[in-house]
């Protein structure tokens, strides 16, 4: 009992050591997050956790929840890889603008759905491939370099829908719609391309050198280079994942709305992206990849925001609340803050894990 | 000619030939009407982005500057319909525009974080409070808005010098002596050219950083308000993606985004040379707006490829001497 009166936290040694050890478990704080904030869904609507079949598919706010997170997971998870390299891909929601603007394009010239998929992923790669040459070969700092197709994708988006005409950018295809709001086997098919993508991605990170070429160039690419690994070609592949994903985002997101929005369509969603991204512990100093607590991110930030619009608060707060969470996470990811904290609250006799 | 001024010189060849080029296809271009109008309509970009410059000059970015004009202009038009003078809400909006980057800059300092991600933090943050604060347009009423918008100087020729293009060039001339004329303007370029000797050579890196990016805060807030007296408006959805045009601006303006290296007078023209593209589209007519983001696209990309050569060039001959 005497161990309780000297440590303020009211733990005794033991308990507080598994406690430490579970702390330094990466997945630990986002999985706590993501608790915390279903918990509090819970709350808010008690049919939160239900689940129930309606015409043969799940049905639920879980479920939603995960589809309306598959974009934006898609999209952060080549972003996780391009952070990984220490870059940044600003440009995902114009070449997911550009990928809308092929598939209406090509639908209305009357190609088959295949070969507009194709095409539009084709795009994406281009994309891909023009921030790549730019970031590896030329040296521009990424930042810089994807602002580029960033200011003038969407341009390039709204001169695509002007080779049809441009007058009515909307389109009716089954085989997009089936992607994208279908379902399979009682669940939404877009949940299976998003899973496709991620077992890829992570049998290439995880199950091939690539991903540790990758980190060991985002941890110091002068030294990656010296250790034989072409640094060029690993960044310049690192945006072509990113590209490709973009594409498939924006391959889901127009077979959604049925329709090319060149201004509006994937906007601020490099911004999710990269948030989903720190909020799974990739660090944009690079040298991290971490692809399963990416998608836990992009979840976390879905279910922020339904947590949000289910509490009856004005969507408008929505934007607020997601700056405030950007700036909590990362404060406790600077190691600067954390030393400060630390140091500011020994004196006082506590201790923070 | 000494190197520093090769961007400079680039910058404004390209704004004098496109503005010829425009008198060269339309009739009525070459006119200080056409100037007049493109200095009034670029005002609040081009005093924004001379706070944005000073940020890239130092190594970092902001990309909160589109949001902040939008949260500016609802709170001013909140303020004037509670009955503040205008200027009184211009000057409330101003301060707290300086005291909103003082605390980015201390955050980026005291934390070690990337200014490339608090400052996004921040664009979400603000263009949030737009919402919150409004959803619509709000007009902003005010005798005093009426005479500002009426007020404007004859230029030789059938054109005018507006009141917000005479603030944009007051505020030029502002930036242009803090840069290179006080010596928070020099430890501004030592922060950029390299940090660390910065710091061995007694540059108060805090202090510095703070003044820095509260100098952003005050010339968007500045902009912000140009903007909502321009548009005697103040609408939430003001000001989105004028963080890239800024950028734009800036980096058209030579100014390098590695640091280091750039001059305020030349982000005037970065954002002439963006206002100029979509003035002859409008002249023409048959283009659409696509084409301005393509153009500008296009010439970002063009600068920051001299840009590396020039850099590339330098780099060579200093190992050679070396």
């Amino acid at each position: 009992m005497s161990r309780e009166h000297t440590n303020s936290v009211g733990l005794t040694a033991y308990p507080r050591a598994v406690l430490v050890r579970l702390a330094e478990k990466r997945a630990v704080w986002p999985l706590l997050a993501l608790a915390l904030i279903l918990v509090v869904d819970g709350f808010i609507s008690p049919e939160f956790f239900s689940i129930r079949i309606v015409e043969g598919h799940l049905f639920g706010s879980l479920v939603d929840v995960v589809y309306r997170s598959m974009p934006t997971a898609v999209v952060a998870l080549g972003m996780a890889v391009v952070i990984g390299t220490k870059g940044i891909d600003l440009s995902v929601g114009a070449v997911i603008a550009i990928c809308g603007a092929m598939i209406t394009w090509r639908l209305h010239m009357g190609d088959p759905p295949l070969i507009v998929l194709g095409a539009a992923l084709a795009a994406a790669l281009l994309c891909g491939l023009w921030n790549g040459l730019l970031v590896a070969l030329l040296d521009i700092q990424p930042i810089v370099a994807t602002l580029i197709l960033m200011v003038s994708g969407r341009g390039i988006a709204q001169m695509i829908n002007l080779l049809y005409g441009g007058t009515d950018p909307s389109f009716s295809s089954d085989f997009f719609a089936a992607i994208s709001t279908g379902h399979l086997a009682m669940l939404p098919s877009r949940l299976f391309v998003g899973a496709g993508i991620f077992a890829l991605l992570w049998l290439l990170m995880r199950r091939t050198a690539f991903g540790l070429f990758v980190e060991a160039v985002g941890g110091n690419a002068a030294a990656a280079d010296l250790a034989g690994i072409d640094a060029k070609m690993i960044k310049l592949a690192a945006y072509l994942v990113s590209g490709l994903c973009a594409g498939l985002a924006g391959v889901v997101i127009t077979a959604d709305t049925h329709t090319s929005d060149p201004v509006s369509a994937g906007l601020y969603i490099e911004l999710d992206a990269i948030l989903a991204v720190v909020i799974g512990g990739g660090s944009l100093a690079g040298g991290r990849v971490y692809l399963g607590l990416t998608l836990l991110g992009a979840l976390i930030i879905q279910s922020l925001t339904t947590s949000i619009l289910m509490s009856g608060v004005p969507p408008e707060y929505n934007l607020v609340v997601k700056a405030l969470v950007v700036l909590i996470v990362l404060l406790l990811q600077s190691h600067k803050f954390r030393a400060r904290i630390r140091r500011s609250a020994r004196p006082a006799g506590k201790h923070l894990p | 000619m000494k190197e520093r001024y090769i961007p400079i010189a680039g910058t404004i060849f390209v704004f004098i030939a496109l503005f010829l080029t425009g008198g060269a296809l339309y009739k009525h271009f070459l006119s200080t009407l056409v100037l007049g109008d493109l200095l009034a309509d670029n005002a609040f970009i081009i005093i924004a982005a001379i706070g944005t410059t000073f940020v890239i000059i130092s190594g970092g970015i902001d990309l909160s500057i589109g949001s902040m004009i939008g949260f500016v202009g609802v709170v001013m038009a909140g303020l004037v319909g509670h009955g503040w003078h205008p200027l009184a809400a211009a000057a409330a909006m101003i301060a707290f525009g300086v005291l909103y980057g003082g605390i980015v800059g201390w955050i980026i300092d005291i934390c070690d974080i990337q200014p490339f991600i608090i400052t996004l933090a921040g664009l979400f943050l603000l263009r949030g409070s737009c919402f919150m604060v409004s959803l619509d347009s709000v007009p902003i009423k005010h005798s005093f808005v009426d005479a500002f918008s009426a007020w404007r100087i004859p230029l030789p020729g059938s054109g005018f010098l507006t009141s917000s293009a005479i603030v944009m060039l007051l505020a030029l001339l502002a930036g242009v002596v803090i840069a290179h004329f006080t010596r928070f303007g020099t430890n501004v370029y030592a922060l950029g050219g390299d940090r660390t000797s910065a710091a061995l050579m007694g540059v108060p890196i805090r202090r510095t950083t703070v003044m820095i990016y509260a100098l952003g805060g005050f010339y968007s807030a500045l902009g912000g308000v140009i903007y909502a007296l321009y548009t005697a408006s103040g609408y939430p959805l003001a000001g989105s993606g004028v963080e890239l045009d800024a950028i734009a601006a800036v980096v058209l303006g030579g100014t390098l985004l590695t640091g280091g290296v750039g001059l305020v007078v030349g982000t005037l023209f970065g954002g002439l040379i963006s206002g100029l593209i979509a003035t002859i589209i409008d002249f023409d007519g048959t283009l659409t707006s696509a084409w301005a983001r393509v153009v500008v696209g296009l010439l970002l990309f063009l600068f920051i490829l001299a840009q590396r050569t020039l850099i590339g060039t330098r780099n060579a001959l200093r190992q050679s001497i070396g």
